[in-house]
Order: C-alpha cells, then sequence, then structure tokens
C-alpha cells in the first residue's frame, strides 16, 4: 500500500543546535568597538522621552520639569483667572521640545494634566490619563502591526508619570490612592512629594516614612519596581533608593540666586534662600540623576519591555471585544482595559 | 539580548518637527549620559553575531574564521563527498573587556561539490528565511519576550570566490543573485595568494563589473555618518577584499606574525601589501558590525516579514481596524488551514477504504475460484474412486464366479471319475486305440 501514503515533503533544513564553546583569545580582535559604533549610531539618531506630572494646581508641577530640564519646557499657568472657565474635566496637553546637550539630542514631551484633582466632585478623575496612555500605546501598536512599516517608529508612549503629592503631613489623600492604585498598572508612576520646603526635616522624614508605608499597604508598586530588578547589583541598589529616598521631596525654581559666591537656583524667603540643587535642603538633585542621570534608558525600557506588552497581550486577547480606539471618536466612555 | 529591535525603538524620527521648539539649556542636565546608559545595558546583556561563510570546500572558510577571532573553532575539514548543500552552525562566546559576544558562524558544507548544482543555493535560502521566520514568529505572539529573544538572524555573508583569476563562476552569480535582498553580502577572494599582484587587480575589476552588471547587491558600507565616512569610502574601494588566512605564527624580523611559509617567500597575513585581511577586519567587526546588524533588522528582515504577511493576505485596510483584522485574518487563514488539512484527510481515509473494499473483493474471489477447484477435485477423485470400485466388484464377481465354475468343474470330476472308473478301462483302450490313431505322437489321456 505505497502509494497510499505521499511522498515526504522536502523539509528545509535545520542547523543542528548551536554548540557553546568558549574561546581563549590569543589576540585583539576588536569586539568591543561595537561599543562605540552602537554610540555613534545613537547620538546620531536621537532620543525622545515623555514625561508626564499629575497632580492638582499649585503644586508647581511646571517649575519643577522647567528646573528639571534647565529650561522654559512647560509655561506656567497663573491658575485660572475669572474669565477662564475651569476645566470640568481633566485636560491632557502634550509639548514636545528638542533639547541638546553633550552632542546628543533629546525630544523632550512634557505631558500636563490640567484640572487633575481641582474639581469639587474628583471620581474617576484619573479616566482621562488612563486613556491617553492607553492612546498612546495603542498607537504604536498600529504602527507595529503594519504591513510596511516605518524604519523608526515615533514614540509618544509616556515613559515616565512624576505624581504630586501635597505636603500635608500627615498622609496621602484617597485621591493620591486612587489614581496611584489604577495608573501603577500601565506607567511607571515615580510620586514626589511637592514644596517640600514647607516641611521640616523630622517633618520631612516622618511623611515620607507614612507615605511609603501607605503605598506598601495599598499594593501600590511604583517605579522602580520590585518585579522588574534585573539582577541583585539592580536589587541592592533600587532598594536603596526604594526604602530611603522615595518619594522624592522636591523643590523646584527656576530662578537664580547668588549664595556663597555662587549662582544657584533656588528660592529667596526672608528666613533664608533654599537651594534647590543643595542636597542638604531638598532632594531635587536625586531626583535629576535617578531620573535623567541614571534611570532614563531604564524608564523607557521598561516601558516598552513591560507596560506595553501587558497592553498589546491584553489587545490581541480581546478579538472583537474593543472598539476600535481612534482618536476623533473618544467619548468618556469606560475601557475594559 | 538587546537586539536592533530594541535600538530602533528607543531613537526616534530625525529631529525635524516644524511644531518642537529648539531649546537651549541653561545649565548643565545630565541627559548625555543617555547613550552610555543605553550602552550599558547592551553590554551587561551581551551582543550577538552571525556570519554566513559560503563557499566551496576547501576554500578556506574555517581558516579565515579562526584567523579573524584568533581562536581555533573546533572543525574537522569536510569532505567533498556531501549529496548536498547542508548548513552547520556553530556558537561561541567571545569577551572581549567587557563586551561579550555570541557569535554564531554558519557553515555550507558540501557546497560546489556536486555534478548538478542547481539546488545548491536552495539549502542556504532556506536557513536564512527560517531564522527570520522564527524572529516574525516571535513577533506575532501574543506573550513575546522581544528583549531576551536570542537572535539568529545572519548578520553578514561572506561570499568567498575562488581565485581563478579570470571571472566569477555561473554558480557564484546565481547564488549571490538569490541571497542579495535577503542578507548583506561581502564578497572576498579566498587564497589569495595564488593570484600575482598585478593579476588580482584586473580579477577584482572584472568581479566588481561583473556584479553590477548582474544586479547583484552587495552590502554597501556606510558612508552617512561623518566619522565612518571617510574610512567606508576607502575601503570601499578595494571590494572584493582579497583574503589570506593563517592561524601558524612565523617569525618575521623579531616578532611572531600570522603567515604562510613557502619556499620562495612567506605570505604575511596582516600585511596590507600582501593581502586584505586587515582590511575585511576593519570594516566586518571594528567599523561596522553594528551597521550590519541595524541592517539586517531594519532592511532584510523588514523585507522578509512584508513579503510573508502579504503571502498569509493580511493587508493595511483601514486604520481603525489593524490589530483586528490582523487576529482575525490570522485566526480565519489558520481555520482555512486546518480545514484543508481536515478534508485532505478525509480524502485519504476514502481512499483508503476503498482500497481495502478492493482488495477484499479481489481475495475473496480467489477464494472462491479455490473452492471451485477443490469441489472439482472432489468429485473428480469420487468419481474416479467409485470407477475402481466397480471395476473391484467386477472382478470379485469374475472370481467368484470362476471359483463356482472351479467347484462345479471339480465336482463333475469327482463324478465322472467314480463313474468313469469303470467304464474308462473298456474305453480306455478304445480311447488309447482311438486316441492312438489320429495323435501318434503324444498320446493323450482325454476323458471326455
Amino acid at each position: 500500500m505505497s502509494d497510499l501514503v505521499p511522498e515526504p515533503r522536502q523539509k528545509p533544513v535545520v542547523p543542528m543546535k548551536p554548540v557553546s564553546i568558549n574561546s581563549n583569545l590569543l589576540g585583539y580582535i576588536g569586539i568591543d568597538t561595537i561599543i562605540e559604533q552602537m554610540r555613534k549610531k545613537t547620538m546620531k539618531t536621537g532620543f525622545d522621552f515623555n514625561i508626564m506630572v499629575v497632580g492638582q494646581s499649585g503644586l508647581g508641577k511646571s517649575t519643577l520639569v522647567n528646573t528639571l530640564f534647565k529650561s522654559q519646557v512647560s509655561r506656567k499657568s497663573s491658575g485660572w483667572s475669572r474669565e477662564e472657565k475651569i476645566p470640568k474635566t481633566v485636560e491632557i496637553k502634550a509639548i514636545g521640545h528638542v533639547i541638546e546637550e553633550g552632542g546628543v539630542k533629546m525630544k523632550l514631551t512634557v505631558i500636563d494634566t490640567p484640572g487633575f484633582g481641582d474639581q469639587i466632585n474628583n471620581e474617576n478623575c484619573w479616566e482621562p490619563i488612563e486613556k491617553y496612555i492607553n492612546e498612546q500605546y495603542e498607537k504604536f501598536l498600529k504602527e507595529e502591526v503594519n504591513i510596511a512599516r516605518k524604519k523608526r517608529i515615533p514614540d509618544t508612549r509616556v515613559h515616565c508619570c512624576l505624581y504630586f503629592i501635597s505636603p500635608t503631613g500627615h498622609s496621602l489623600r484617597p485621591l493620591d490612592l486612587e489614581f496611584m492604585k489604577h495608573l501603577s498598572k500601565v506607567v511607571n508612576i515615580i510620586p514626589v512629594i511637592a514644596k517640600a520646603d514647607t516641611m521640616t526635616l523630622e517633618e520631612k522624614i516622618e511623611f515620607k516614612q507614612r507615605v511609603r508605608k501607605e503605598l506598601e499597604v495599598n499594593g501600590i508598586e511604583f517605579y522602580p519596581q520590585k518585579e522588574f530588578d534585573e539582577d541583585l547589583e539592580d536589587k541592592t541598589e533600587n532598594d536603596k533608593i526604594r526604602q530611603e529616598s522615595m518619594p522624592f521631596a522636591v523643590v523646584g525654581s527656576d530662578k537664580e540666586y547668588q549664595v556663597n559666591g555662587k549662582r544657584v537656583l533656588g528660592r529667596k524667603t526672608p528666613w533664608g534662600i533654599i537651594e534647590v540643587e543643595n542636597l542638604n535642603h531638598c532632594e531635587f538633585a536625586l531626583l535629576r540623576d535617578f531620573v535623567i542621570r541614571t534611570h532614563l534608558q531604564d524608564l523607557k525600557e521598561v516601558t516598552h519591555n513591560i507596560h506595553y506588552e501587558t497592553y498589546r497581550a491584553k489587545r490581541l486577547n480581546d478579538n472583537g471585544g474593543l472598539p476600535p480606539m481612534t482618536v476623533e471618536t473618544e467619548e468618556n466612555h469606560e475601557s475594559n482595559l | 539580548m538587546l537586539g536592533e529591535s530594541m535600538l530602533s525603538v528607543f531613537l526616534c524620527f530625525p529631529l525635524q518637527n516644524d511644531d518642537l521648539r529648539n531649546l537651549s539649556l541653561s545649565g548643565h542636565v545630565g541627559f548625555d549620559s543617555l547613550p552610555d546608559q543605553l550602552v550599558n545595558k547592551s553590554t551587561s546583556q551581551g551582543f550577538c553575531f552571525n556570519i554566513l561563510c559560503v563557499g566551496e570546500t576547501g576554500i578556506g572558510k574555517s581558516t579565515l574564521m579562526d584567523t579573524l577571532f584568533n581562536t581555533t573553532f573546533e572543525s574537522e575539514p569536510a569532505t567533498h563527498n556531501e549529496p548536498g548543500v547542508r548548513l552547520k552552525a556553530r556558537s561561541y562566546e567571545l569577551q572581549e573587556s567587557n563586551v561579550r559576544l555570541k557569535l554564531t558562524i554558519v557553515d555550507t558544507v558540501g557546497f560546489g561539490d556536486q555534478i548538478n548544482k542547481d539546488d545548491s543555493y536552495k539549502p542556504i535560502v532556506e536557513y536564512i528565511d527560517a531564522q527570520f521566520e522564527a524572529y516574525l514568529q516571535e513577533e506575532l505572539k501574543i506573550k513575546r519576550s522581544l528583549f531576551n529573544y536570542h537572535d539568529t538572524r545572519i548578520h553578514a555573508c561572506l561570499y568567498f570566490i575562488a581565485p581563478t583569476g579570470h571571472s566569477l563562476k555561473s554558480l557564484d552569480l546565481v547564488t549571490m543573485k538569490k541571497l542579495d535582498s535577503k542578507v548583506n553580502i561581502i564578497p572576498i577572494i579566498a587564497k589569495a595568494d595564488t593570484i600575482a599582484k598585478n593579476e588580482l587587480h584586473k580579477f577584482k575589476s572584472k568581479i566588481m563589473s561583473e556584479l553590477v552588471s548582474n544586479g547583484v547587491q552587495i552590502y554597501q558600507f556606510p558612508t552617512d555618518e561623518e566619522t565612518v565616512a571617510e574610512i567606508n569610502a576607502t575601503m570601499s574601494v578595494h571590494l572584493p577584499f582579497a583574503v589570506v588566512g593563517s592561524t601558524e605564527e612565523v617569525k618575521i624580523g623579531n616578532k611572531m606574525a600570522k603567515a604562510r611559509q613557502y619556499p620562495w617567500g612567506v605570505v604575511q597575513v596582516e600585511n596590507e601589501n600582501h593581502c586584505d585581511f586587515v582590511k575585511l577586519r576593519e570594516m566586518l567587526i571594528r567599523v561596522n558590525m553594528e551597521d550590519l546588524r541595524e541592517q539586517t533588522h531594519t532592511r532584510h528582515y523588514e523585507l522578509y516579514r512584508r513579503c510573508k504577511l502579504e503571502e498569509m493576505g493580511f493587508k493595511d485596510t483601514d486604520p481603525d481596524s489593524k490589530p483586528f483584522s490582523l487576529q482575525e485574518t490570522y485566526e480565519a487563514k489558520r481555520n482555512e488551514f486546518l480545514g484543508e488539512l481536515q478534508k485532505k484527510e478525509e480524502e485519504m481515509r476514502q481512499m483508503f477504504v476503498m482500497r481495502v473494499k478492493e482488495k477484499e473483493a479481489e481475495l475473496k474471489e480467489a477464494e472462491k475460484d479455490l473452492h471451485e477447484k477443490f469441489d472439482l477435485l472432489k468429485r473428480t477423485h469420487q468419481e474416479e474412486k467409485k470407477k475402481v470400485e466397480d471395476k473391484k466388484k467386477e472382478l470379485e464377481e469374475e472370481l467368484s464366479n470362476f471359483q463356482k465354475k472351479k467347484a462345479a468343474a471339480q465336482l463333475l470330476q469327482s463324478q465322472a471319475q467314480q463313474a468313469g472308473s469303470q467304464q474308462t478301462k473298456k474305453d480306455k483302450d478304445k480311447k488309447k486305440v482311438h486316441c492312438l490313431s489320429p495323435c501318434n505322437e503324444h498320446p493323450c489321456l482325454l476323458y471326455l
């Protein structure tokens, strides 16, 4: 019955499993030059970074961002004048800038959320923000799923969300908890205690401890998340930050004053000048170093490898359940995500 | 492994948007450490680099790899008796300062050895496609982990040209044409110490013009970035690189150098007057390794992906439903395919059943025949037996008759004897005389 069995199809050549052998080097090859090659390539094309600031108005969000990036990235709102109406919902304003330093070009986008927490009834005020974040993921996903893809997909996803905590000195407000609970699952949240110059050193330490405890009790994983620590080194480093420094108690300022013969950024008060970049006065320098100088790339990577992948997996799994999300037809519908 | 996919995600479009303002910084912010942050991540994860060596058996592929990477990759030389072309991949981990490189060298065993080389290029193309396919499958997964995916896609293909001194072989042209849209091809002239310098120049120009006239697209060293543009431009002039490989060291002056020793002199591998090995090493490793990886990902892989998806029936339709159409069409295609498979299976089963029936019928027929024959034989046998028995009966009858007759005759005889003993005396003489007269010669006593 040999003619019943169809002829076996020619199998494509599958190479045998690669054998890993450690070789001894007898001379210089030059593979470490790949670092330079990579660096050159990245410098040429530039980076982008999207940072969102969330908090009630008047907490100093714009000032802080300006201080962080040493330029007028955000225009400070001078409060709502009598003619302007307070927006009924939270608005999302994204402004992009190009800054360059040391040959490195960065496209910085600051996403402001005026109106957050400003209404009398603040229920669900995190929803527009969550929706915005998911829309950016959606945009990226659409580009990625294209047949003919762009060489570099423009990245508008929110890499980092600075959440401003009011320096009450007591504990977190219910609004703070609700917001962070919802959003810590979709974006990297870095809680920041604003206007820290209203607290003394002891008050600051106590407040920070209480905030940390509350965050832990409520199961809010802020960045750097414990579960994403890659190795022991990361873990110890991040543990230190998580358990001691965060949330950073910051003061922002874009005015310069003369202190001890140096020009420093600071706030002038009758009782002294608060130096923004002085670690004894506030933790701005720590925040800056953390976000920009050491963890910028990691923020982007966690957003891409984890938050975006989670969104994508959910989206591709919910087959036919979700209506297409376009920018035009947005209404305040509940997102199933 | 931080692959090219990661880099292309973290970098953005060239910054020429009109609505973006260029801001000046009033102090040091510190994001100029960003390339370092990126590079540090990559360093800790390690890099991948995969080279494919295509060339005839014995042309010096393994030796060149050994020379390039300053190690002896264990391998036995291949024989010339391979029935077809097959690809052998080996991976090695190399480390230099703090850079860990996972190097994979893929060899074409048996290339150019067969009498009929029509299909020689096929296993190579299939291998390259298989690596793209594996990456594509990972990318299409719902739960995927691209950031620690071990990239097996071929980043560079070194095509070894035999040093005939004339021109490219037709096998070379055909193979390169099939590969040029799938991989970065860097043509090199192997065993270049067999060509004299003046011939080499002519050979190189002939090769390049043949490549151009046949439309073969070899890898172009990038000239867009100022730091590498110059060196790439000068090196490109020397393509294809004429290389000599050697792992043996010969004493030259007061140093040991990699070289090949001949009775008429010593060919030094790293001497740029002798061969282009140094140029190849510069171009392949020290200047363009990253670009080779990037081109593989952004150009060759994207082309493969586009073709494959279009083949599977996806289209970039209205932007509203893209994630759906991908998923839906995928599902639909899969169901279609499964349905076809099922149908085929049914058909085969039907055919099988039919054949079985046929055979059964045949067997039944045969069986019937046999039975008939048997019956016939039996009957014949019966008849014969009957005949024999009949004859036996006849015989017995005859015998019994004969016995009866004999018995009757004997009885008569005995009776006649008694009655005749008296008369025989009278008759005897009479008979005797009577008898004697006719038959004188033999006296017979007939008592009749």
